[in-house]
């Protein structure tokens, strides 16, 4: 049987109707082109040009090669700084990422109060980070802080907490880890809540202790949010700032010294963009190459 | 008109709206001349609004400036020098006509050029040739150019709450003259308990730096000195061994320094008008401030010399032009910027100002700035501020006294960055009883070299 013909008039009205919904759809994803060029795309092109410029907003910038990286690898700051950085992150992974993960599956076995528990956990996140890192401050002041006083009066032994080189980098992942931990947990409670609870009722009958459900529901089930969360850790706690800015100043010693830190100072203490947008350069390729990586690595083995 | 007549109207109405706002938001008024045919001078160094008196001052000579001074338009805008906002001001082109700067700024912001070269303007400039020619040289490139004015200026000293020096059974008419001094006066005021330390140091930020440098000047000593045509580290001596040996006791051996030592310059502050601090390194500015924020009072507050007084570090503020200004704004910003600060003719006015206002009159600052040559006009200003002194004098006499005869020393080349690393010294020393003192200078001096020579 011959296909019935469609009227041409028909035919154009169907081809309007599409553009007219495809020049809806162009329109919104031009507003999140411009958005995203304007601030995210364009910046990061201006900082591959910029560091390789001597900057100078007045004269015009000028093309120096390699100056900049050359600068910044002879600087005895910066092997200091990844090495900051590297430790926090790793310090960061032990604590933020095992603490929030604990805490969502104790909270997500809670019969009550759970929503109670929840904004509990949250409630650091909707502090600004500045607060966070002044009133942490002050809990490690070793006269008169609140850790001190809390552990001298259950005669446990004090610390000098970010006076100190050798524990101030684990003092701030401590602080951040308070601070940020409530986002991760929230997202690992609602993964963990979209487990079928008759898993784990099978797993009750087959005798599996509350070890082995972890291991072999809990952990395979929420395997690619844990996976995910762990890269956006790596990538965000790579970038700590805050903090040391605040809290230590990136000291004592240079022992919080973090490449964001020594970022900021190459920019706005010794004006040197060239130098900033180098060392941000170098970051951003190590973060994406690790992040591709990453990706590449957890992806071949999902398959 | 159809619902999609409309529609389309409104739409090309909003976007030409839009265009036009942003056109007009991009474009602007770069010659400097008013409507009004005035020359328009946007300046900043307007007090922020929570600083109502400070304000009103402010405000009040912009309208005596206008007032004598029909032909100039003064738009004030609010706040000081912000490192973290002056590169994108002058990146965006909204960098004030007269902008304020500390000493550490001049330096680079003439070699970036971001600041005009006001020489050819300053012959008609009275009472300038009367401003100290240390200060001016703060603001002068190599070959002598100047593109700047200094306002103020300060030098180091020592900052001791008289209250403590009686309660410990010290002479508060009689502070410590040297570094030993000091330490043997921190460690009676510690005894005194209840949290009160006897001496303080800010350690983070870079000031820890500057006031490892300011110490190093004090016996004599430099941080950095010329090495043909570019400068190399000098603090590396017995001199500066013995200083820091001697906060090194003061903080491990006597514990008079308490255990908090990531501290900033304000933390002493608090410490201090709080009755908890005994002496700390601070300029005269540090005075009015912990009066008005910290509950200092000008009775409890002394100013001493700097400890061993054989150089003081000298410091200070000043404006310098925009390299975009017009002449006629440049010449229009001289006229301000003369009759606002360096203008003898008006400092009994302003004294009695402040009098009414219940600003301080009687410290080396502003209204009465230590920034003037030895003559006719410092006489003047001295006897003025003597005069009508609304604070206890005789607090800060000391410290007055011994201006004329403690050499002022300016910061060293590339300050911030030195003082980076001068930070990790002092803390070192501070925050570890078996800091190795040699090994942190040697690590000092060959980063510092290493900023010198590249």
């Amino acid at each position: 049987m011959a296909a019935p013909v469609t009227a041409p008039g028909k035919r154009a009205a169907g081809r309007r109707r599409r553009l007219t919904e495809h020049l809806t759809a162009y329109g919104f994803l031009c507003g999140a082109l411009v958005i995203f060029g304007l601030f995210a795309w364009y910046p990061v092109v201006r900082n591959v040009i910029l560091s390789f410029q001597e900057v100078n907003f007045v004269r015009g910038s000028s093309w120096v090669g390699l100056d900049n990286f050359t600068y910044i690898f002879d600087d005895p700051l910066f092997a200091t700084a990844w090495k900051n950085s590297a430790v926090f992150t790793l310090y960061a992974l032990l604590l933020g990422f095992g603490v929030p993960f604990v805490a969502a599956v104790l909270i997500n076995e809670f019969r009550h109060a759970r929503a109670y528990f929840r904004i509990l956990v949250y409630l650091p996140v909707m502090l600004p980070p500045v607060v966070v890192a002044l009133m942490w401050r002050w809990f490690y002041q070793p006269e008169g802080g609140l850790i001190n006083e809390i552990l001298g009066a259950a005669h446990l032994p004090t610390s000098d907490w970010t006076n100190s080189s050798s524990t101030a980098l684990i003092s701030l992942v401590i602080a951040s880890t308070w601070a940020n931990m409530g986002t991760a947990t929230l997202i690992y409670l609602a993964a963990l809540q979209t487990i079928p609870g008759e898993l784990y009722e099978s797993a009750e009958l087959d005798g599996a202790s509350i070890w082995r459900r972890l291991w072999h529901v809990t952990i395979p089930q929420t395997r690619f949010v844990i996976l995910m969360l762990l890269l956006l850790q790596i990538v965000g706690t790579m970038q700590v700032f805050t903090e040391p800015f605040v809290m230590t100043g990136g000291g004592p010693e240079d022992s919080t010294v973090t490449v964001m830190l020594l970022v900021y100072r190459y920019a706005f203490v010794y004006n040197n963009f060239g130098a900033a947008s180098a060392m941000s350069l170098l970051l951003l390729i190590f973060l994406a190459v690790f992040s591709a990586a990453y990706l590449r690595v957890t992806r071949s083995r999902q398959i | 008109m159809t619902p999609i007549a409309y529609r389309r109207t409104r739409r090309c109405l909003a976007t030409a709206a839009v265009l036009a706002v942003t056109v007009t938001a991009c474009s602007s008024d770069d010659d400097g001349g008013g409507d009004d045919g005035r020359v328009q001078l946007h300046i900043n160094g307007q007090p922020p609004s929570t600083d109502t008196r400070e304000l009103r001052v402010f405000n009040a000579e912009i309208e005596a400036f206008e007032a004598t001074h029909p032909d100039i338009d003064i738009v004030p805008h609010e706040g000081f020098m912000e490192p973290e906002t002056f590169n994108t001001r002058v990146a965006g082109g909204d960098l004030e006509d007269v902008f304020y700067v500390y000493f550490t700024d001049p330096a680079q912001i003439i070699e970036q050029g971001y600041a005009a070269d006001i020489t050819d303007y300053l012959a008609d400039v009275p009472h300038l040739d009367q401003v100290r020619p240390e200060l001016q040289e703060v603001f002068q490139d190599a070959e002598g150019r100047q593109y700047g004015v200094p306002t103020a200026n300060y030098s180091m000293g020592l900052l001791y709450n008289r209250d403590l020096f009686e309660q410990a059974g010290l002479d508060p008419n009689a502070p410590p003259t040297s570094w030993e001094e000091v330490r043997e006066a921190s460690a009676a005021i510690a005894e005194l308990g209840g949290g009160v330390t006897g001496y303080g140091e800010c350690a983070i930020e870079n000031t820890g730096g500057w006031h490892l440098t300011s110490e190093i000047y004090s016996t004599g000593g430099a941080v950095a000195e010329p090495d043909g045509d570019s400068w190399r580290a000098a603090f590396n001596t017995d001199a500066t061994r013995t200083l820091l040996a001697n906060l090194q006791a003061m903080r491990w051996e006597d514990d008079s320094m308490g255990s908090d030592q990531m501290r900033s310059c304000e933390d002493l502050m608090v410490a201090m008008g709080a009755g908890q601090l005994g002496m700390y390194v601070a300029a005269p500015d540090n005075l009015p401030t912990l009066v008005r924020q910290y509950d200092g009072t000008y009775e409890n507050l002394g100013l001493a010399p700097i400890p061993e007084g054989q150089g003081t570090l000298i410091g200070g503020e000043g404006y310098m032009i925009n390299a975009g200004a017009s002449p006629e704004q440049i010449e229009a910003a001289l006229t301000w910027l003369q009759w606002r600060f360096v203008n003898p003719d008006e400092i009994e006015r302003r004294i009695e100002e402040s009098l009414a206002d219940d600003l301080p009159v009687g410290l080396p600052m502003p209204p009465t700035p230590d920034i003037w040559v030895e003559g006719e006009i410092r006489d003047n200003v001295e006897a003025l501020k003597q005069e009508h002194a609304n604070v206890p004098v005789e607090n800060v006499q000391p410290f007055m006294d011994s201006a004329a005869t403690i050499p002022g020393r300016i910061e060293p080349p590339r300050a911030q960055e030195v003082y980076a690393i001068l930070d990790n010294v002092m803390q070192g020393v501070l925050t570890d009883g078996d800091a190795d003192i040699d090994a942190l200078l040697d690590d000092a001096e060959d980063q510092v070299n290493r900023i010198y020579g590249s």
